[in-house]
């Protein structure tokens, strides 16, 4: 039944552009080029050009957010919402999902080989903002031939980059859904993120992040997830899903993993290792930490596009808190912005728009729909 | 359905209101009267609630909403960013009233107030015979699970208006199924005010009083 609602089997496409001496410009005034973008589609571009909805990945995330690649047996990372009949239908839109720029999952990054050199970019591979991501998104967008975006949709950092949109390009977006997220880091959140950094270059085995040949820092990587899952998670969740249960009988008193907890963050964090890039979590979380569009940057006075929006917030987020959710929606307010925020139930912490899909689906194919067919859907409810 | 099938207040309400007006409705409910006015009186429509599952109806909808209390729902917006702000069977529930009043007309050119009357005929027999708390059709809660902060009659109402000096551009009494034409304070089950700011020419002072207005 579960995988009936599954796109099914998909594929990770590749696309090349800013080929030198046309590299792209990047925000800090550093030029990146030629640039790769992984990317899946889903579902079918409509005539019009009209269906169209990108969804942005979160820090470790990918371009595989729905359906099954060959030979893996998990599913995209938003299985939950992106399927026929689900919230991002691929029966009625086409929906989008790329590989962020200074990652390592395809597109272009600091683990790729930098052309002037042939070696690997390392700390050589210039700064990058969320405004460069979303610039790099354009040019796929512009690629498939998609003139306005139905929807930009995101949690965490997808959220950024979905508000990054609304900023770069408000009269290319018609609608957008921040989930779990912020117009700026707080200085908990830069902080979170900066031990996360320090813990990478503290270990000898980063080299100033020439490591390529050597392998990964995988302590301080390691470290490094550790830290950022405790941070994904609520209290409620962690005593739901460990209590103080122990792994063996008895306190050991070895430093051994004593406690499930325990046991758990360490299998996060040797897991990570193998799936991510040291140099580019750094890179992304510098990138997170710039991001700021608080005051008038996300929606400026006179402006005459204003794009819908639909903000979710979840109770139990800590990292993320209800505040910075609001402060989306008061900005919006200020200028008269059409738009929808919701505090939804949840024990699952920061990570809970992975999770929990039930109201969020139901709150976001309402949300679409009503911006795909206009008023017309509120003309069709029958009450 | 049509408006006209709708709830006596959401229909007296819907008539008020101009079409294609900008309206903010804080305590939406399910947003059945945002929903009439955005479909057919073409009005920009935007709710507040605070209930999960109101608020799920309301984006069913089509409708925007935010999750939020009354007295934050206001702050930030631009003044006059609304034609009407509705306030309807909420403002009890509240209680720096003076302070939502005060908010809501900067925040919309008018303000339309509906509110339970605690001296309907009911409500005073109940109290003044049985000696219990009132309960009528407007005020269906028992004593200890009232959502209510604030129990007001229609002559309190008026009274405050001439004292913060906002006019009352129009005044509804209901009954039960209809409109009610005088003894309000004593007949009416819900009063609907509209209101709008200072007044430069006659404040209210009871310029539309009729027969029996005082009762």
């Amino acid at each position: 039944m579960k995988k009936k609602q599954s796109v099914g089997p998909v594929e990770t496409k590749y696309f090349k552009f800013a080929e030198p001496p046309n590299e792209m410009s990047l925000e800090l005034g550093g030029k990146l080029g030629p640039v790769t973008i992984a990317y899946e589609t889903y579902g079918e571009l409509n005539s019009g050009k009209t269906n169209a909805i990108l969804v942005c990945h979160a820090l470790s995330a990918d371009a595989h957010a729905a359906g099954y690649l060959e030979g893996e047996k998990a599913p995209g990372w938003w299985e939950g919402m992106i399927g026929p009949g689900k919230a991002f239908d691929t029966e009625k839109h086409f929906i989008v999902c790329s590989n962020v720029i200074g990652g390592c999952k395809g597109s272009t990054g600091p683990a790729s080989v930098n052309p002037a050199t042939g070696a690997p970019y390392g700390l050589d591979f210039p700064s990058i903002t969320i405004a460069d991501m979303v610039e790099a998104q354009r040019h796929l967008i512009d690629y498939l031939g998609i003139e306005k975006l139905m929807c930009v949709a995101g949690g965490s950092m997808g959220g950024m980059q979905a508000l990054q949109w609304v900023a770069s390009y408000p009269d290319r977006v018609r609608s957008v859904i921040p989930i779990a997220t912020t117009l700026k880091h707080s200085p908990q959140q830069i902080a979170f993120n900066e031990v996360v950094r320090q813990s990478i270059m503290a270990d000898p085995a980063w080299r100033e992040g020439n490591y390529y040949q050597y392998g990964q820092p995988e302590k301080g990587l390691a470290l490094a997830r550790m830290i950022g899952h405790i941070t994904f998670m609520s209290v409620q969740s962690m005593e739901e899903k460990f209590s103080r249960r122990l792994k063996n009988a008895n306190y050991n008193f070895k430093f051994d993993a004593d406690f499930e907890v325990e046991g758990y963050l360490r299998y996060k964090g040797d897991s990570f290792v193998k799936r991510f890039d040291a140099n580019s979590y750094l890179y992304i979380t510098k990138a997170i930490d710039y991001f700021d569009l608080s005051g008038e940057r996300l929606a400026p006075e006179g402006r005459e596009a204003d794009p819908r929006f639909l903000i979710i917030y979840y109770r139990s987020d800590w990292l993320y808190p209800s505040i910075q959710s609001q402060e989306i929606v008061r900005a919006l307010k200020r200028r008269r912005v059409d738009a929808t925020y919701c505090e939804l139930r949840s024990t699952y912490g920061h990570d809970a728009f992975l999770v929990e899909m039930d109201e969020q689906q139901a709150l976001v194919r309402h949300f679409l729909d009503k911006t795909f067919e206009g008023y017309e859907v509120v003309r069709t409810y029958d009450i | 359905m049509t408006s006209d099938a709708l709830r006596l207040d959401y229909k007296i309400i819907y008539d008020a209101v101009e079409p294609g007006s900008r309206v903010l409705d804080l305590g939406c409910g399910n947003g059945d009267l945002l929903y009439f006015l955005a479909r057919d009186k073409n009005a920009k429509v935007q709710g507040i609630e605070l209930n999960d599952a109101a608020i799920y109806q309301c984006v069913r909808k089509g409708l925007s909403v935010f999750n939020s209390d009354i007295t934050t729902g206001l702050i930030e917006y631009p003044d006059q960013s609304f034609d009407y702000v509705i306030l309807n069977q909420s403002m009890q529930e509240v209680t720096n009233i003076d302070f939502i009043i005060r908010e809501a007309l900067r925040v919309g050119r008018k303000v339309i107030i509906g509110f339970p009357n605690f001296a309907y005929i009911a409500a005073r027999f109940m109290l003044f015979f049985r000696g219990k708390a009132p309960m009528t059709e407007a005020l269906p809660h028992l004593w200890y699970d009232t959502p209510n902060v604030r129990c007001l009659s229609i002559n309190d109402f008026r009274n405050f208006c001439g004292e913060k000096r906002l006019r009352i551009l129009k005044a509804y009494y209901l009954g039960s199924k209809k409109l009610l034409g005088f003894w309000p304070n004593l007949l009416a089950l819900n009063a609907i005010f509209v209101l709008t700011g200072e007044s430069e020419a006659t404040p209210c002072e009871f310029s539309d009083e009729k027969k029996g207005e005082r009762c």
